[in-house]
């Protein structure tokens, strides 16, 4: 039984990881639920994103600077995906469409690693989020506790993009019946556009917060893409809030469990996405039927 | 077109350019710079290969968690080695194998029940879970991130005459052997009843379902025969390298065979081969040109992206292709142009149908007068919108009986019901007595009701006959049976059957010719048949006249009435006239409750029906 510090401390690396893998998941449950492809280049776009922080960060010396330049860096990578690729794919076979994503992260990874090569890269964390903070019952690093905070903004403004504003109700509306926002007279060329983008500018931004805090390789997108397939098993596919909570819940369970005996800190993951398949197959927040 | 009733040389020429290609291939291709490691290497992925395209080529289910059963048979077999708990290299093989079937039938079970993204993710998923589970809970058996070390190779024989079966061209014939058999094997599962049915699945898993087979049930069988295939193949890996490492387990494996598939082409077998053939090629002879080192794989996930964008088919596949096109094309131009000669009305519905072509049908073992199907209250509610309101009739055995009703009487939804494709919100369906609702809909096919539905469910790209095939082949075999072995067509009863039943469909002449080409009289006739190959002791039609002309209505009239000299026929129809022509018994609804159920003369002169139907009219809808 570990101690009670040390749980804290663990449930505290659980909502950094919880909240990451809830913004990455967004991303992918949005670009999933509206445009109905599963994006397989997710991983690769989580790297891309922090190597953006890296290059950026070396021009500006600015972190928050270098975030900005690498969302919009994003942003148009976003755009031009989808309209040279992915908008050919939303009429034909899931499988397709998987593979078509899937060939893209190849492209986008060995393109990151023909650039900058294989070896880890290091990303210095910013001035502003050195040391640790002493919270009273436990010390923690300040930068985590920061990326906690940043992204919880982050996440609040997807809320409000997607149920403040009209783009966000033709959103949303695409994800319970896609015909039949296209009867209504919507033209939903211009909404996928900006939601794929919306989706790569998402994991970029979680690529490039993250890089701060872990080895920076081509590769390093691939176990985040994985978690957070299982998120949003967890939380039903295309569902919003279930990526937020089923992300929250997956970082709790890889870092409590870790506090336990890490060498089942994964694979409890993965054995309760299991147990949720037999008990209840739509996710969290998934209705009975979509899939 | 060719039916390879008895094997014959001509069907086995695949087998035999392959056999060709495994001898020739250590002499000449050393020369482009394949070196027999490399070879051998090749022969590895087109075995796991085998299986996946049994998976996905063949049954459309695109898995990315390979890598977990090739993982699974690679450690399993290292592991008994090893550790000597067995000293014979083949039966650390059977029993690494084993596992990876094992393993597979695990997941599987869970993942099968999941259709397309879901599927695809869930076994992602599964296989980085058993990469961790590799990499820590079982590090102690398992070396984690170092492998497991010093694999043994296969002996040959025992004691002195013992052969070891060492690295370079021995390696490269076991490997050669092992995949030929493997290869023998695979195509006999695609030609077999279970591969019709697999590629059924992946054309309309709906209606497959429908007709009675056990649709997840044969979908899992695929994901295990895929398991035992990379299990075998991990096995042979660690062998090989005398070394078990543990990426075999990772996504990355999983994400190659998946590229390598498509390159070769998908649904060929050999594709996995071919495309291996082509990455492992690239990745050797590319590092080697200074500059293209670290570029290989861009070029490659280029060329994917290329082949998914625009040649689908990808290598083997094209080849094929275009062989096979050459071959069939002018008697694929010949259907086209019969199916415009039907269209444009210049062919007459021949009429020439032998009346008494004898149907290979048991005739209803009951007599006339029993009570086929009676539908007992049946109800099915929408929230507050009651489409069927305790809705109760009788069929009797052998008539034709036909449920009527203005649109929106609730007609469609009470036929669901009657095989279990809506579940009802009270109240059951009995056949002859026993009860169906709540078996679901592939069950209630076993028990014998078949329906032909209102919207033709055909399987577009296969042949008149193959598509009766999948339907004939339904109760005659069971919801499930693994009868690897034996050809799609050896069950000499069953094409006997389906050359009746072509007969009497008059689509005879049209035996070869793919659904998707047909015109759509003779579509709506194959959807009819379909559903009555199955052998139904109840046969439900759904809308069959809908969108004929006089003349095929006409036709489709006479086929009814033939049908029902074998088996009880329940109708749904719009058009009166016939139904008043066919019809012995007749039951009306209105706005989802029973108005009237009685006699075709009965009916005629019910005014409750008369008005029901002048009233809806007036009430409803104009026209």
């Amino acid at each position: 039984m570990p101690s009670w510090p040390a749980l804290a401390s663990q449930a505290f690396n659980g909502l950094a990881l919880g909240s990451l893998l809830a913004l990455v998941s967004s991303g992918l449950t949005i670009i999933l639920g509206t445009l109905g492809v599963l994006n397989f280049a997710h991983g690769a776009l989580f790297a891309v994103g922090a190597y953006a922080a890296f290059v950026m960060l070396q021009y500006t010396q600015s972190f928050l600077l270098a975030i900005a330049v690498g969302c919009g860096f994003m942003l148009v990578l976003g755009f031009l995906l989808e309209r040279l690729i992915i908008r050919f794919f939303y009429g034909r076979p899931h499988e397709d469409q998987i593979l078509v994503t899937y060939g893209i992260g190849i492209v986008l990874v060995e393109c990151v690693r023909a650039v900058f090569g294989g070896n880890a890269q290091r990303v210095p964390t910013p001035s502003w989020g050195q040391g640790a903070t002493q919270l009273g019952f436990l010390i923690y690093p300040t930068y985590r506790l920061q990326l906690i905070a940043i992204i919880a903004t982050l996440l609040v403004g997807l809320y409000l993009v997607l149920y403040r504003t009209s783009m966000g109700l033709v959103v949303r509306a695409g994800i319970e019946n896609p015909g039949m926002v296209g009867i209504l007279g919507i033209n939903l060329r211009r909404t996928f556009l900006l939601v794929f983008a919306i989706g790569v500018v998402a994991v970029g931004l979680a690529g490039m917060l993250y890089a701060p805090v872990v080895a920076v390789t081509p590769d390093m997108g691939a176990n985040f893409m994985a978690q957070s397939f299982v998120v949003i098993v967890l939380g039903g596919l295309g569902s919003f809030p279930g990526a937020v909570v089923g992300g929250l819940i997956a970082g709790e369970i890889v870092s409590l469990t870790s506090a336990f005996n890490s060498s089942y800190s994964e694979v409890m993951l993965y054995a309760l996405m299991a147990l949720l398949l037999v008990l209840r197959p739509q996710g969290l927040f998934g209705s009975e039927g979509r899939v | 077109m060719n039916r390879p009733r008895s094997g014959g040389l001509r069907s086995h020429i695949p087998e035999l350019a392959i056999l060709a290609t495994l001898i020739a291939a250590p002499v000449m291709l050393p020369h482009l710079g394949f070196s027999i490691d490399l070879l051998t290497r090749v022969l590895n992925w087109g075995l796991i290969g085998l299986g996946f395209d049994i998976l996905f080529g063949l049954a459309g289910l695109l898995s990315f968690g390979q890598a977990a059963f090739y993982g699974v048979g690679g450690f399993v077999t290292a592991y008994l080695l090893v550790s000597g708990t067995l000293s014979s290299v083949w039966l650390a093989l059977a029993a690494g194998t084993i596992s990876a079937g094992a393993f597979g039938l695990v997941v599987g079970w869970l993942a099968v029940r999941r259709i397309g993204i879901y599927f695809t993710m869930i076994t992602l998923a599964f296989g980085q879970m058993a990469y961790f589970i590799e990499n820590s809970p079982l590090s102690h058996y398992t070396g984690g991130e170092n492998g497991i070390p010093g694999v043994p190779v296969p002996v040959l024989g025992f004691g002195e005459h013992a052969i070891r079966i060492g690295a370079g061209l021995p390696m490269y014939v076991l490997f050669a052997v092992i995949f030929f058999g493997g290869y023998v094997l695979a195509r006999r599962i695609v030609r077999s009843p279970v591969g019709a049915i697999l590629l059924a699945i992946k054309e309309n898993t709906a209606r497959v379902a429908m007709l009675g087979h056990n649709v997840p049930a044969y979908k899992l069988a695929a994901f295990v025969i895929a398991a035992l295939y990379a299990g075998l193949a991990g096995g042979l890996l660690g062998s090989f390298q005398s070394y078990m490492p543990p990426d075999a387990f990772s996504l990355e494996t999983s994400g190659q065979l998946v590229v390598q598939t498509i390159v070769g082409g998908a649904n060929t077998l050999i594709g996995p081969l071919v495309g291996a053939a082509v990455w492992l090629w690239l990745r050797d002879n590319l590092q080697l040109i200074p500059g293209l080192t670290t570029l290989w794989k861009l070029v490659l996930g280029i060329a994917f992206i290329a082949l998914v964008v625009g040649l689908r088919r990808g290598i083997c596949g094209e080849i094929i292709h275009w062989l096979t096109e050459r071959r069939t094309l002018s008697a694929r131009r010949a259907a086209e142009a019969a199916t415009e000669a039907i269209e444009a009305g210049a062919v007459k519905t021949a009429s020439s149908r032998a009346r008494d072509t004898a149907l290979p049908l048991p005739s209803p073992a009951t007599g006339n007068g029993d009570i086929a199907l009676e539908a007992c209250a049946l109800a099915r509610h929408y929230g507050g919108l009651k489409a069927v309101d305790g809705v109760s009739f009788k069929v009797r055995c052998g008539s034709i009986h036909a449920v009527i009703g203005p649109n929106g009487a609730g007609k469609s939804t009470l036929f669901k019901m009657l095989l279990d494709e809506v579940s009802p919100t009270s109240g059951h369906v009995l056949l002859f007595g026993s009860q169906v609702t709540g078996h679901g809909v592939s069950r209630t096919a076993q028990f014998g009701i078949a329906k032909s539905n209102q919207l033709n469910q055909l399987f577009p790209n296969l042949s008149v006959r193959k598509n009766l095939r999948i339907a004939a082949l339904a109760r005659r075999r069971g919801p499930l049976r693994i009868d690897l072995l034996r050809t799609a067509d050896s069950l000499p009863e069953v094409e006997a059957q389906i050359d009746a039943i072509m007969a009497l469909l008059d689509l005879a002449a049209r035996a070869d010719t793919p659904a998707h080409i047909l015109a759509y009289g003779e579509k709506r006739r194959l959807e009819i048949g379909m559903a009555f190959a199955t052998s139904p002791k109840v046969l439900l039609l759904d809308e069959p006249l809908a969108g004929m002309s006089p003349s095929e209505r006409a036709a489709t009239c006479a086929l009814i009435r033939d049908i029902a000299r074998t088996c009880t026929v329940v109708i749904v129809e719009h058009d009166l006239d016939a139904i008043f022509g066919l019809a012995e018994r007749i039951t009306v609804l209105y706005e989802g409750r029973l108005l009237a159920d009685g006699t075709a003369d009965e009916i005629r002169g019910n005014q409750r029906v008369q008005d029901a139907y002048l009233g809806g009219l007036h009430a409803h809808e104009p026209a």
